[in-house]
């Protein structure tokens, strides 16, 4: 049971929030254009890390925002949370 | 009646008797006693039987290490339970416990036929000899397993306790009340940190609390007297909680930890009553320290299960703390320092006693002591047999060889009436590992101990390895110290005298001058399995500790292998020849003891298991009969009998009224979303398939949602109010992950647009009519609203006055009738319904449930989204290519649609089904095929919807087939259990195809 610091509301329990999967995947601005490949890519392929993930999570039992979370897949810690629109924290990258 | 309550203990009452009951006979124990000291103290050993040879067992523990003396407790159907340890169950007046797993009774078992056919049973014997004949399992071998296994019998009536959950958040938490754990709950409280110390017994202390030995001193004292004082100090630290009877669960990540607390399981049953039986905790802590100390470990030599055989350390527990020797002609067997206490402490109180000790020598000050009293110890001595059916009367030891891997010389038999054993003791790293602390083995004396301690967990005292009392004590002040970043100094001159102990020697499998085949030597007495059926799954090419563990369930039954499954890996690597540390433990998971399904339940049972919601409507419903159907959380009106109709002709009397004159829904619970901002428009272009840019104010639009994957995952109508301020309305059941994806793409794709989304589900109640006279009905109700079909015509939206209150009425419909939603603030819901109900009464309007719904809606081939679709299908598979805009250049899903899978001809499309015998109704989910002959049979699709049609005078059904859309006036098969059902693939509109209804 994670303790996920909302950057709205601070820290809340888990069963607050969901997640929405990995993080900075940008939807393409131009859909149309992509090759059956290409749209696949952004429709299925995700990294699923063992170690640093950047991941989405909505506090959708709270304040209803969407927003960043880096967290070590492989012992659960949460690095750090940070807004949608925000850039990553580069030490982790 | 034999009394072995041989001294007073300061924690038996003896002023108190209390009597309670054991297999139907009365006995007397005192208050402070547990079942099992109680037992003994009547001189009652054996109290079950073993699971698969029917053995008998007797008590071999003092704790929740305890394999055998597990009972069922109380008589009643509703509150008896089973797999009770009776080492932990404290005694009270009137307890009733009976032993588990034999019949006709203990003495004499019928099952003890297993212990002559053994050789017979070995390890795997079930996969092995149940796999023929195949049609046997079903009708003979489990139904006969099934009658002969199993541990206790369930309740047959729900529970009538009350159980309770409570959240807290502590600075630290200590896990375990023994020395160290009292130490560094002093230490963390003193230090200003707001502590909790939970410990599983009655009263804190550990195994230090009952400790009487003169040469084991602290600042002089006795340590248990040290310790008593201790106990009193800390029970004054204003921010230190204690919490007794209460066992950690489970261990979670970021400190989270569930334990529960026993609050009235003591109790006599009149003092239980309306009390919170047992309370979960669900803990917080910033840091947490676990001092759950260690268990003995028994040793493995030919019968040791035999009743009279227990731990050596439990009977000195039985006898110092509850005044109850457990034998009076006792003999330990150790291979560690551990047992000289035990032994010590029964020689001051004058029980016979005499060691047997695997070691070749040992020389540590307790020893002395303990040949000082003139104990007789036979160093380098094993235990080979053990007699005595119903309870041990003597035993054969033989000298060891150098090595230890045989017995050589002559047996020696000694007779007594109970053994004690010790084979060293296991670190209870249960909790380190639940939390996801890794292992490290420690060779000299064969354990496993926590690594890399996080910074927010530590393990301390025996847990941690550290056995002797100025070990303990020294390693809890300094770690606790750099643990908590703290500098107490109350322990720097506390000055502990112990004996230490300086010579090892383990075996984990003892040797024997019989063949091994021919041996009973215990490793998980509750699932019966022995050193045998280890080397047996050894010997079949089972390698993995994980994979031996299943095949021979040594370590599988409800003590989770907390006395087997070290010796288990230890044989494994002695007889693989490989090192016990690389072989790594089997899993630790939680809980740690069971839990009763109560305690985990808590509060929500009944009407508190789930949320329910009513529309304001409800109580009419509830009133008129109506029976409900939970969609989501919402209660639903389903169909409403009359004159004791069943569901079938309820549903047709309501379809049929609803098509002739009229019909009322309860529509409130459909998902509405409030949809604000200057690019409101935009946005719903976005999100729905078709356009919106162009819908007038005052109109209404239906509208299809996808997944961006293609798939349709939503649908419902949007009216826009004004220029910039939409109502959409979503599935019922959908309402809440619409709402969330919406925002997902507002916040995360497109933060540039002007909208703001409220959910207004709650907001407002909905009543539906429809039908040929609901035109007529709404006049009577808003007389100075203009009807005209050229003022209100279908797909608009007019706001009216219900006497003094704003109405928002939308011209849709769901049935293909002539229909309005009339839509009020939902205070005034109730109102509102049975007005429309007055209003209706001449035009016989039948309030109509959602079987109908769906049924009306079905006849007009409108889709259900997740009963139709399941997520698989798109608008072409629907047959709805018309709602999807080809101008548009992107809305969520669009570039989906022409993926070389979702532009595939054979997909699952929705088709209409007739059955060639009109009366015959289709079952929904039902298979379609078109050859039954050709095997595998090739399914082409499902039956998604399914009714018979009142107005059509026919069965009717929608379905998801192969090729659908190409099919129309095919034959097809609906495959059942006792006949084949001939179809013909038809249209999916089956009535007024030409939208004449609507305007009638």
């Amino acid at each position: 049971m994670f303790l996920i610091n909302c950057p709205f509301c601070g820290e809340r329990d888990q069963s607050e929030f969901s997640s929405g999967g990995e993080a900075h995947i940008v939807r393409p601005k131009q859909p149309t254009e992509l090759s059956d490949d290409e749209w696949a890519e952004y429709l299925f392929m995700r990294k699923n890390i063992k170690g640093i993930q950047f991941e989405r999570w909505n506090h959708v039992h709270g304040c209803r925002k969407w927003f960043n979370v880096v967290r070590d897949t492989s012992n659960d810690k949460i690095l750090s949370v940070y807004k949608m629109g925000e850039k990553p924290p580069v030490s982790y990258k | 009646m034999p009394n072995y309550r041989i001294h007073k203990t300061e924690y038996i009452d003896e002023t108190k008797r209390v009597s309670f009951k054991y297999d139907g006979k009365t006995y007397f124990g005192y208050e402070g006693d547990t079942l099992a000291s109680a037992l003994l103290a009547n001189g009652i050993h054996l109290v079950g039987r073993s699971f698969k040879y029917h053995r008998p067992r007797g008590i071999v523990s003092c704790g929740a290490e305890e394999p055998n003396a597990i009972c069922q407790i109380g008589s009643k159907k509703d509150l008896t339970e089973p797999n009770v340890r009776a080492t932990e169950l404290e005694l009270y007046e009137g307890l009733e416990a009976s032993s588990q797993n034999c019949w006709p009774n203990v003495k004499f078992d019928i099952g003890g036929i297993n212990n002559f056919i053994s050789p017979l049973i070995p390890a795997g014997f079930y996969y092995k000899t149940f796999m023929w004949p195949k049609s046997f399992w079903k009708k003979v071998y489990e139904p006969l397993i099934r009658l002969s296994a199993g541990l206790g019998k369930s309740p047959t009536e729900p529970d009538p306790d009350i159980y309770d959950h409570k959240y807290v958040h502590y600075d630290v938490l200590v896990i375990g009340g023994g020395v160290s754990g009292i130490i560094a709950a002093k230490m963390a409280a003193k230090n200003n940190l707001k502590t909790l110390l939970v410990d599983d017994k009655k009263i804190l202390g550990g195994s230090t609390i009952y400790q009487n030995n003169e040469s084991i001193k602290i600042d002089n004292k006795l340590s248990s007297e040290w310790l008593k004082n201790e106990i009193q100090e800390i029970k004054k630290l204003s921010n230190l909680t204690i919490k007794t009877r209460t066992s950690i669960a489970a261990y979670h990540g970021y400190n989270f930890l569930l334990a529960k607390e026993n609050l009235t399981d003591h109790l006599p049953e009149e003092k239980k009553k309306n009390k919170i039986r047992q309370r979960l905790w669900k803990i917080r802590a910033k840091k947490v320290v676990i001092a759950t100390g260690s268990i003995e470990r028994p040793l493995v030599f030919n019968n040791n299960d035999r009743p009279g055989i227990l731990l050596s350390n439990s009977i000195n527990k039985y006898l110092d703390y509850y005044g109850v020797t457990c034998g009076e002609n006792i003999i330990l067997f150790t291979n560690n320092d551990s047992a000289y206490e035990t032994s010590i402490s029964l020689h001051k109180k004058g029980i016979k006693n005499l060691i047997v000790d695997l070691r070749k020598s040992a020389s540590s000050e307790i020893i002395k002591q303990a040949e000082s009293l003139g104990i007789k110890i036979y160093f380098n001595h094993v235990v080979t047999n053990t007699f005595g059916y119903r309870k041990i009367n003597s035993l054969e030891i033989m000298k060891l060889s150098e090595d230890g891997n045989t017995t050589v010389g002559d047996k020696i038999k000694l007779s007594c009436d109970c053994l004690g054993m010790s084979g060293g003791w296991t670190p209870m790293v249960h909790m380190h590992t639940q939390s996801g602390g890794k292992l490290d083995f420690r060779n000299e004396d064969q354990v496993f101990l926590p690594k890399e301690n996080s910074e927010d967990q530590i393990s301390v005292g025996s847990c941690n390895g550290d056995f002797d009392l100025e070990n303990i004590i020294d390693k809890t002040v300094n770690k606790i110290n750099k643990f908590l970043d703290i500098d107490n100094q109350d322990y720097q001159d506390t000055n502990i005298i112990c004996s230490k102990e300086n010579d090892k020697r383990n075996i984990w499998l003892l040797p024997n001058k019989i063949p091994l085949g021919k041996t009973k030597c215990f490793i998980d007495f509750q699932n019966d399995s022995t050193a045998k059926d280890i080397k047996l799954a050894l010997k079949e090419g089972f390698r993995s500790i994980e994979h031996v563990k299943r095949y021979t369930t040594t370590g599988m039954a409800t003590d989770q292998g907390k006395l087997s499954n070290m010796h288990a890996l230890g044989i494994i690597a002695d007889t693989a020849g490989v090192k016990m540390g690389t072989l790594g433990t089997t899993t630790f998971r939680p809980p740690f003891t069971p839990l009763t399904f109560g305690t985990i339940v808590g509060r929500n049972v009944g009407k508190f298991f789930e949320v329910v919601r009513k529309t304001s409507m409800h109580e009419w419903h509830v009133k008129n009969n109506a029976e409900f159907e939970n969609v989501g959380q919402w209660k639903r009106p389903w169909y409403y009998p009359k004159n004791g109709e069943n569901m079938h002709d309820a549903v047709q009397r309501e379809s049929k009224a609803a098509r002739d004159s009229a019909g009322i829904l309860d529509a409130s619970t459909l998902g509405k979303i409030d949809i604000q901002g200057t690019d409101a428009s935009e946005f719903l272009n976005r999100v729905y398939t078709n356009a919106w840019s162009k819908l007038a104010i005052g109109k209404c639009r239906y509208g299809l949602m996808l997944n961006e994957d293609g798939m349709v995952y939503d649908d419902g109508v949007t009216t826009r109010i004004s220029e910039n301020h939409y109502l959409m309305t979503t599935t019922t059941g959908g309402a809440a992950n619409v709402l969330s994806k919406l925002e997902d793409y507002l916040q995360t794709e497109w933060p540039e647009l002007d909208v703001y989304l409220t959910s207004v589900t709650d907001h407002y109640s909905t009543a539906s009519i429809c039908g040929p006279n609901s035109k007529k009905i709404l006049n009577k109700l808003f007389p100075n609203l203009d009807l005209s079909d050229e003022n209100f015509p279908h797909m608009s939206f007019k706001e009216a006055k219900l006497e003094n209150i704003n109405c928002r009425i939308m011209r849709i419909s769901f049935t293909g009738e002539l229909s309005y939603e009339i839509n009020i603030e939902s205070k005034y819901g109730h109102s509102l319904w049975k007005m429309c109900i007055e209003a209706g009464k001449e035009f016989n309007l039948t309030p109509y449930g959602t079987e109908t719904m769906h049924l009306l809606r079905a006849e007009k081939g409108f889709i259900i989204v997740g009963q139709d679709t399941d997520g698989t299908m798109t608008p072409s598979d629907l047959q709805m290519d018309w709602i999807v805009s080809k101008k548009k250049y992107d809305f969520i899903g669009k570039r989906s649609l022409y993926r070389s899978d979702t532009i595939r001809e054979d997909r699952k499309q929705l088709v209409g089904l007739l059955t060639d015998d009109p009366k015959e109704i289709l079952e929904e989910g039902a298979q379609i095929v078109s050859d039954i002959k050709s095997k595998p049979i090739d399914m082409l699709g499902h039956v998604t919807s399914s009714y018979f049609s009142p107005n059509l005078n026919k069965s009717i059904a929608l379905a998801v087939v192969r090729s659908g859309k190409t099919m129309k006036g095919q034959k097809l098969i609906i495959p059942m259990e006792n006949k084949n059902i001939n179809v013909t693939v038809s249209d999916t509109i089956f009535l007024d195809k030409e939208n004449k209804r609507l305007n009638a």
